[in-house]
């Protein structure tokens, strides 16, 4: 029996294509997932994201609880600040990958300290446990407040503008990964400039009771809601990794190009042991940017081949709109990666030519 | 020319100067939506009804085409390979996807008729 989220009458009446994923029924496009991707890179576009996790931390012993469970400098986050962060579990291979916000007012005592975390909707009870397992202290308390809350993410060139029209702010102050809470419909809600897709944009967890109200506003000001399957082009695009895929329980976080969420010098979180052994480790497959030379499209699994050598596996590809090519990303032997020799994809027993290219294969011109 | 007969795998049939001219439904392509590339069989190839001899690929998914008839691939649609969207464009006529040469006397009698598919596609929507 799989979850629905508030909006799901909305993507019903929208005649969005329904999916099982990770538990929940999201709609994957409404009609042309490149139309979609094309809204969100040219203008803008809404995604329902309601089904990703969101738990909340309060007190003394949360930023404790969070610089033991992630690896980003939890210690180092200003109040409004958020950080991209991973879960890992002992070996050193990922657990998640989470955002991690911090809350409080700067002047507020420690003791008030409050937290966010948004975590992937597939891995939400994992995390929940593996944090109520580490919880100490009565006074420190964690919150899954998925359940109760509506998540949209308003992403595009035109998402800040449009958004500080709904929410009557002006958001030109507010920093790229900060957040901020704001009155709107006399409820206290939590925005940040967050997103998925590459673009400018913000991310609105509002209590589910105003979902209706955040619907109407988006409609009055012509934003086109969007599905996952843009969601993955989009992201893929902007070289993102997607938990499953370039994450996983045997990937960590440093092959698959991502020490800039590991803080230095590793240690102190779960993992952290383990992890700093592999660091100096050049034998582990990394992940790299493959352009394949036709249309074709190479799926999570395809093996990728080099002078005639296996040298790694496919994590993610599809047809870039923007780039206009298939694109895939893939974890690599670390030498083959360096060498010049040409590449091949075996896309369901067929061989595609592709070459390695720099990641990300979309970064946006920033205005 | 016959009346289209179509295969419960979404492929058209019509019978035209003694070919098999074959496409997707337009059910089919719109269940696929952005189609990005058709890889088509070879001309010459030998082919049975039933049989996977060609793929297309939407963003999304990766999809058989299966032979509708029994006999040898006569003629591609070359248009298709510089650009996929005319089949979603227009399914039925200029995205066509192949002629098939059939030494059956009646080759479509196996397939559904208009009807049948119709019945077949209510409720298949998703």
């Amino acid at each position: 029996m799989s979850l629905k989220t508030p909006l799901y009458n909305l993507h019903i009446s929208l005649g969005g294509r329904m999916v099982d994923f990770a538990g929940w029924q999201m709609p994957v496009q409404y009609k042309s997932i490149v139309e979609e991707h094309n809204f969100v890179r040219q203008s803008v576009g809404a995604f329902d994201i309601s089904h990703m996790g969101r738990f909340r931390l309060y007190g003394p012993g949360s930023q404790a609880l969070l610089m033991q469970s992630v690896t980003c400098p939890v210690d180092s986050i200003q109040p409004g600040q958020v950080k991209y962060g991973l879960v890992l579990n002992a070996l050193g291979g990922t657990s998640d990958d989470v955002l991690v916000y911090r809350l409080n007012d700067p002047d507020d005592l420690p003791s008030k300290d409050q937290w966010a975390l948004v975590v992937n909707a597939s891995n939400r009870e994992k995390i929940w446990t593996v944090l109520l397992a580490a919880i100490e202290g009565p006074e420190t308390r964690i919150i899954d407040e998925t359940l109760d809350t509506t998540m949209v993410a308003i992403q595009g060139p035109k998402a800040m503008e449009i958004c500080g029209r709904i929410a009557g702010v002006d958001f030109s102050g507010l920093g790229n990964y900060h957040s901020r809470s704001i009155q709107w419909k006399d409820h206290e809600i939590l925005v940040s400039r967050t997103g998925y897709t590459g673009e400018d944009g913000m991310e609105w967890s509002i209590p589910s009771y105003l979902s209706d109200s955040l619907v109407s506003a988006l409609a009055f000001e012509g934003v086109p809601w969007c599905g996952l399957g843009c969601r993955d082009t989009l992201r893929l695009e902007a070289a993102m990794p997607l938990y499953g895929h370039e994450l996983e329980e045997n990937i960590d976080p440093l092959q698959s190009g991502l020490s800039f969420a590991v803080r230095k010098p590793i240690a102190g979180f779960v993992g952290a042991e383990c992890l700093a052994k592999l660091e100096g480790d050049t034998s582990r497959p990394i992940r790299k940017g493959l352009r394949l030379s036709g249309k074709r499209i190479a799926r999570q699994g395809d093996k990728v081949y080099q002078d005639g050598k296996e040298i790694g596996v496919v994590t993610s590809g599809t047809f870039g709109p923007t780039v206009g090519a298939s694109i895939a990303m893939a974890l690599v032997d670390p030498a083959a990666a360096q060498s010049p020799l040409a590449v091949e994809v075996d896309v369901r027993g067929k061989r595609e030519e592709a070459n390695w290219t720099p990641l990300p294969f979309y970064k946006r011109v920033k205005s | 020319m016959s009346e289209k007969r179509y295969a419960p795998t979404h492929e058209w049939v019509e019978i035209k100067d003694g070919f098999a001219v074959v496409g997707l439904t337009r059910f089919a392509v719109e269940q696929l939506t952005d189609v990005i590339y058709i890889d088509l069989p070879k001309v010459g190839a030998s082919v049975s009804a039933g049989q996977p001899i060609a793929e297309i690929e939407s963003v999304k998914a990766v999809s058989d085409i299966y032979a509708p008839v029994d006999g040898e691939i006569t003629e591609v649609n070359t248009a298709l390979s510089s650009d996929a969207s005319i089949v979603s464009r227009d399914p039925f006529g200029e995205g066509w996807l192949f002629k098939i040469k059939t030494a059956n006397a009646n080759p479509t009698s196996h397939l559904l008729d208009n009807a049948g598919y119709e019945a077949q596609i209510a409720g298949q929507a998703h």
